[in-house]
């Protein structure tokens, strides 16, 4: 199913005021309705190369293999959508490439990236990240951080050692427990939720989330729903306002409809006999 | 330490301004914060913005424009020791951070999950002391269970009214639905943290799913187990097995 006319997709990176190079990466195919953000790090040098390479293994090894699959089924081993079981496939892909890439080539040793998959498919997303770039929903009157970051300050909190308030003080937060290209292998969290006709979603770097806060985000998204593009552009120049310590990356999809992926007679019949 | 711009006149008088202001103008103008009386100045000729740390100055449409280190600069990210040239004159940027800040606002990859330490030393006592504390609780964790308890164990609902009361419902999918088919009320999804209600759609009578008997907000609702959840008017409670 061709997902263009269903969903809006916006996507724009900016290298902020302070770094040289912008080491972020973002790709989408509004067809798939996926959508795919990285933030590249480590290394003298490399950060743009693993992410640049992570979006580009991502995105083609699903432009293959996602039209082969037949929406609705679900792999009875882990309870996940087949959809899903391919993005973790193509972030293994990415995950292998990025790190034999790294290992190959001596000053992009250590190079590794963030990394967030959302796509959406029969009125459902699947959602898969490492590291501490994020996915936010705004859903009626409510901007809600959908995904939990790998990160120290993180970890941090959910073991008690410190409340949201003391950690932000205490500690540097440009320290990431996960990311892709490092190890031999990786693991991704992933999730499923239902999507609804006029959310809006968000993708992001940690150069928006760290200098914006989420109020000012929920309210230019709530007042340029219908314009993401400007939307967009005002995160990022508040971010730069805020003093653009890092590169900046927002992607925005809106729901404009229905998606699901009705059955048709003969598989409804079909299903009288499960 | 706080930043400072250091300015030296013709004369070889010098003046400092501390940065302790968000933005600090420079011009010609006796109301910018550091007024210059020199012709080759403009009236609001540029100003520096602080933030935390970091010092940003930023050219304010000037006539003779602003030099940082001999190059013409727009806008320009403050490094300690820059010379900063308005018209005829000299200003010092003097950073107030060490000089380790610069390398450390990378991002950087740890690992406290194995062998218990960050690649490198973070030279931030603070943060080499959690990452010990978190690399002491992972390894406690690793050790008593599997590496992500909470999402592998499997849930179940069951129901304690309507007609279906007493049939259980294993949550074998990573997303559950709860609800008569084509109108999905509510929804259990399976986060790598554990189980969250979601609530999806109240229908005409706009019904908000209730777990032990309170509305759940607009956000996913992290569940317990043997919750009460109320969906639709129909009790059923979850647990982990």
């Amino acid at each position: 199913m061709n997902l263009q006319e269903k969903i809006t997709i916006l996507g724009l990176t900016d290298t902020g005021l302070v770094r040289k190079r912008n080491e972020d990466a973002i790709g989408f195919d509004s067809a798939l309705g996926l959508v795919v953000l990285a933030d590249g790090m480590g290394g003298h040098r490399g950060g743009d190369v693993a992410s640049s390479l992570t979006i580009d293994t991502i995105i083609s090894a699903l432009q293959r293999k996602l039209p082969t699959i037949e929406p609705g089924n679900i792999d009875p081993e882990s309870g996940f959508s087949l959809e899903s079981i391919c993005i973790l496939e193509a972030i293994d892909l990415a995950n292998k490439t990025v790190y034999k890439t790294a290992k190959a080539l001596p000053d992009h040793r250590g190079m590794g990236t963030t990394v967030v998959v959302l796509h959406f498919h029969n009125n459902t997303l699947s959602l898969a990240h490492i590291g501490d770039s994020r996915c936010y929903r705004v859903r009626d009157d409510n901007l809600e951080q959908i995904t939990r970051d790998h990160s120290l300050l993180q970890e941090l909190i959910d073991r008690g050692f410190y409340t949201t308030e003391e950690a932000k003080h205490s500690l540097n937060k440009n320290l990431v427990t996960r990311a892709l290209g490092i190890d031999p292998g990786v693991t991704a969290d992933i999730q499923e939720d239902i999507v609804k006709k006029n959310d809006i979603y968000l993708l992001c770097s940690d150069g928006l989330t760290d200098l914006v806060e989420d109020e000012y985000i929920y309210l230019t998204i709530k007042r340029f729903s219908d314009n993401l593009e400007e939307a967009g552009k005002r995160l990022i120049t508040k971010a730069n306002q805020n003093g653009g310590k890092d590169n900046i990356s927002v992607m925005l999809c809106r729901i404009k409809d229905d998606f699901s992926t009705k059955k048709d007679w003969f598989s409804k019949m079909l299903a009288w006999f499960d | 330490m706080v930043a400072k711009l250091i300015t030296t006149s013709s004369s070889g008088e010098t003046n400092e301004y501390p940065l302790t202001k968000e933005t600090i103008t420079i011009g010609r103008k006796p109301n910018n914060d550091i007024p210059i009386d020199n012709l080759s100045v403009s009236g609001r000729h540029a100003q520096v913005i602080t933030i935390l740390d970091d010092s940003f100055l930023e050219d304010l449409g000037s006539t003779n424009g602003t030099y940082v280190n001999g190059k013409l600069v727009k806008k320009h990210a403050l490094e300690n020791g820059d010379n900063i040239t308005l018209g005829k004159f000299q200003i010092t940027y003097q950073s107030g951070a060490v000089d380790n800040e610069q390398d450390f606002e990378q991002t950087m990859i740890i690992r406290p999950g194995e062998a218990g330490m960050p690649e490198q030393a973070t030279q931030n006592k603070d943060i080499d002391k959690s990452v010990q504390k978190i690399s002491a609780a992972m390894a406690s964790e690793a050790a008593s269970t599997a590496p992500s308890p909470k999402a592998n164990r499997s849930a179940c609902l069951q129901l304690l009214s309507g007609a279906n009361a007493g049939r259980e419902l294993v949550l074998t999918k990573a997303l559950t639905t709860i609800g008569q088919p084509g109108i999905q009320v509510a929804a259990i999804t399976r986060r790598p943290q554990g189980f969250f209600l979601i609530h999806v759609d109240g229908g005409p009578d706009n019904n908000v799913p209730k777990v032990g008997g309170s509305a759940i907000g607009p956000s996913a609702h992290e569940l317990k187990s043997h919750d009460i959840i109320e969906v639709a008017g129909v009790k059923m409670e979850f647990y982990l097995k």
